[in-house]
């Protein structure tokens, strides 16, 4: 082929390949629907062409977008670096590399998702989201600081209380609880934290459990709480004191041809957790490569040794503890919002393994490996609902099988500064 | 060979450092001092005590008696007893130990960079939000770490898991991972332990780059006699817990004491 003609030819041609690529892979979202009343699929082709054109003038953008950093990352090796430009905020967007674009682009397609599918789906989504954060939090905990955590429901438990009993009390609302409900969760983990400090491995994992245990048959049997019988009514975040719904959805429907039954509510809080996702992702890619970070590695790996260099050992376990039960906390007041009703029984023991196997299965330290992980855990169940009894059986087969073929998890742990040398 | 400063300057002193296990006297009233910007040896028959007073001086041990004093300038003198390892070895005694123990799962920089974790500040707020301060302090200790790689011998293996490393490799690495503290007393618990010939000898000039490029002091337990009859400049001899003798190489190579100590009774 002549390089010249190639050569104007080539976004354009690209572009139109993106567009087709996007268009298959949203086919089964976008314009195929399952009628769950009647059993029937409806095609919605005329959603086709919308969908074609909007892949088209959005891969066009990108590739303009890429050809002007180029172009950029070119000149100032001409010229001196110090009297080049003003960096602007998208420019150093834009310099970063084509993975924070994928990202930032999938990052958009999350967001805009949960608009094209049904509650049901929104609410699995949703529930994955919270996952992740759960798996992220027990990861400092369990996967970088090695501290074996059986109870960490407890302060999942912590945040959805928080948020409950606030509301149920004194009618605080989401936003309120949101930050209250991480710091009590963070408090819980310290206060979990002093009198464990001394403890390694096996007496650990004990004292958590127990501590797990105490937490839940104290939600049980107080009258504070409402026993067993938990709290309802639990209200879905505000968005400056509107109601979603009777505001914004007959706009949406109307204009936009989405789905009349879908419940703004939902997506509002898939929304919350899904950038909650993202700076918990940020936080814990941050602390992996800080001081910090490496001062819990030094504890996995050998607390004498980690001791002669100058690290204490009690003040990485608090702060371990304290960090991760906040990423709880967080999750926790998301899910009391998002499932509107809590009881001690949805924070039992086996959702502390539940949120360990996560862990465990996407690869300890791993923070790719428990998104993974979480994405993989929260989904099964959906797809093993006839097998409901034995779900826990399958994962347990799973793990074992882990342990056996690849006891480094889903995705093995890279950090940043590994691959850099 | 000897010391450019004057060796009258002491660093570190014991004074009468008792430890034992139930009957057992692992140290029994030790007293000794270490010259600043010396090499001292710590030599002994196998169960001597002498990674006991390692232990003792880094603060591992709880000392059952006496006292340890360090010197941190010629001003400043310190009580080590009682205090935390942690606490030690940020006032800048740094170790190796006689079995390796570095952290096996992380790459041979991290080790490294863990090393240094006490040259650093930033805390949970700075590792969150990277201000220009932790920026500046992460790079630092980059590069630092990979200078110290480099100096040592081991910059080609930066991104191998240190436990990958051939022995001797493992040995070095965790006296760069010591250094990388910046440490005023390096204490290395029989390094050439499990080396062969040449790596022994490897072994010897790095521990002579050390004493040339950092200003520290080293303390030296070895078996290994021409290693430490070459490079120590003081020898110290523990027999059965007590300090049996204590001098130059020259002096402790013919003192009939030692040699008893190490080849029985029958040989003196
Ligand atoms: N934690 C401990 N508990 C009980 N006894 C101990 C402990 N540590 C050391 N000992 C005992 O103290 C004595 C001195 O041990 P130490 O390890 O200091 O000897 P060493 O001089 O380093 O010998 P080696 O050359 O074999 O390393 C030994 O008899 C040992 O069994
Ligand atoms: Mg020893």
């Amino acid at each position: 082929m002549p390089q010249i003609s190639s050569k104007t030819s080539k976004p354009v041609l690209r572009a139109l390949f993106s567009a087709l690529w996007l268009a298959f892979l949203a086919l089964p979202i976008l314009v195929f629907r399952v009628n769950s009343i009647s059993g029937i699929i409806e095609y919605q082709w005329s959603r086709l062409p919308k969908l074609l054109a909007a892949g088209f003038l959005a891969s066009l953008l990108w590739n303009y977008f890429q050809k002007r950093h180029l172009l950029k990352q070119e000149s100032p090796k001409a010229g001196s670096s110090s009297a080049g430009p003003p960096i602007t905020w998208a420019d150093r967007f834009l310099a970063r590399t084509d993975r924070y674009r994928w990202l930032s682009l999938l990052g958009f397609g999350l967001m805009v998702l949960p608009f094209f599918c049904s509650p049901y789906a929104v609410k699995i989504l949703t529930t994955a989201l919270i996952y992740i954060t759960l798996g992220l939090g027990l990861n400092i905990v369990v996967g970088v600081s090695g501290l074996l955590h059986l109870g960490y429901a407890a302060f999942f438990a912590v945040g959805a209380y928080v948020y409950g009993l606030l509301n149920y009390y004194f009618g605080w609302g989401f936003w309120v609880c949101l930050p209250l409900g991480t710091l009590s969760a963070a408090l819980a983990g310290l206060l979990l934290g002093l009198p464990v400090i001394r403890l390694t491995g096996d007496y650990l994992a004990i004292v958590t459990l127990g501590f797990g245990e105490i937490v839940r048959l104290l939600l049980t049997n107080s009258s504070l709480t409402m026993g067993p019988r938990g709290i309802g009514n639990i209200p879905p975040p505000g968005f400056f004191g509107l109601d979603l719904n009777e505001k914004f959805r007959p706009f949406l429907v109307e204009h936009l041809a989405l789905n009349p039954y879908m419940d703004l509510n939902k997506i509002w809080i898939y929304l919350i957790i899904l950038l909650i996702v993202v700076l918990t992702t940020i936080a814990a890619l941050r602390l992996e490569n800080s001081r910090l970070g490496r001062a819990w590695l030094a504890l996995r790996e050998d607390e004498t040794a980690c001791q002669s260099v100058g690290i204490s050992p009690s003040q990485a376990k608090l702060t371990a503890l304290t960090l991760g039960s906040s990423f709880a906390g967080l999750a926790g007041v998301v899910f009391a919002a998002q499932i509107t009703f809590i009881a001690p029984s949805s924070f039992s023991f086996m959702d502390s393994i539940y949120i360990l196997t996560i862990v465990v299965l996407g690869g300890m330290g791993s923070i790719s490996g428990v998104i993974a992980g979480a994405a993989v855990i929260s989904c099964l169940p959906e797809f093993l609902r006839e097998a409901e009894e034995y779900r826990f059986l399958i994962f347990g087969a799973l793990m074992v099988l882990m342990m056996v073929y690849r006891p480094q998890g889903l995705i093995r742990s890279v950090r940043s500064v590994c691959s850099r040398s | 060979m000897s010391p450019k400063n004057n060796l009258s300057d002491t660093i570190l002193e014991t004074k009468a450092l008792t430890m034992h296990f139930g009957g057992l006297m692992a140290l029994n009233s030790v007293s000794l001092k270490i010259q600043r910007l010396s090499i001292t040896a710590l030599i002994g028959p196998n169960g001597a005590g002498k990674t006991t007073l390692f232990n003792c001086l880094t603060g591992l041990y709880k000392p059952s008696g006496g006292q340890i004093i360090f010197n941190k300038s010629s001003r400043e003198s310190l009580h080590l007893n009682g205090r935390a390892p942690y606490c030690v070895s940020r006032l800048g005694l740094a170790r190796t130990f006689q079995n390796i123990r570095l952290f096996n799962n992380l790459t041979v920089l991290e080790n490294v960079l863990i090393g240094g974790h006490c040259r650093l500040k930033s805390g949970l707020w700075g590792a969150l939000f990277r201000g220009r301060k932790t920026k500046k302090e992460e790079k630092d200790i980059l590069e630092y770490s990979h200078s110290l790689l480099k100096n040592y011998g081991l910059a080609r293996e930066a991104g191998s898991l240190a436990k990958n490393l051939p022995y001797g490799a493992q040995r070095r690495l965790e006296i760069i991972r010591a250094l990388a503290a910046g440490p005023s007393i390096l204490l290395l618990d029989e390094p050439a332990a499990g080396l062969n010939l040449a790596e022994t000898k490897e072994l010897e000039e790095i521990i002579e780059k050390v004493r040339d490029l950092e200003k520290l002091t080293i303390i030296l337990i070895e078996h290994d006699m021409s290693l430490v009859m070459s490079i120590s400049h003081q020898i110290h001899v523990l027999d059965y817990g007590r300090l049996i003798a204590s001098g130059p190489p020259e002096a402790i190579r013919c003192d009939p004491q030692v040699i008893r100590a190490y080849l029985g009774a029958a040989a003196s």
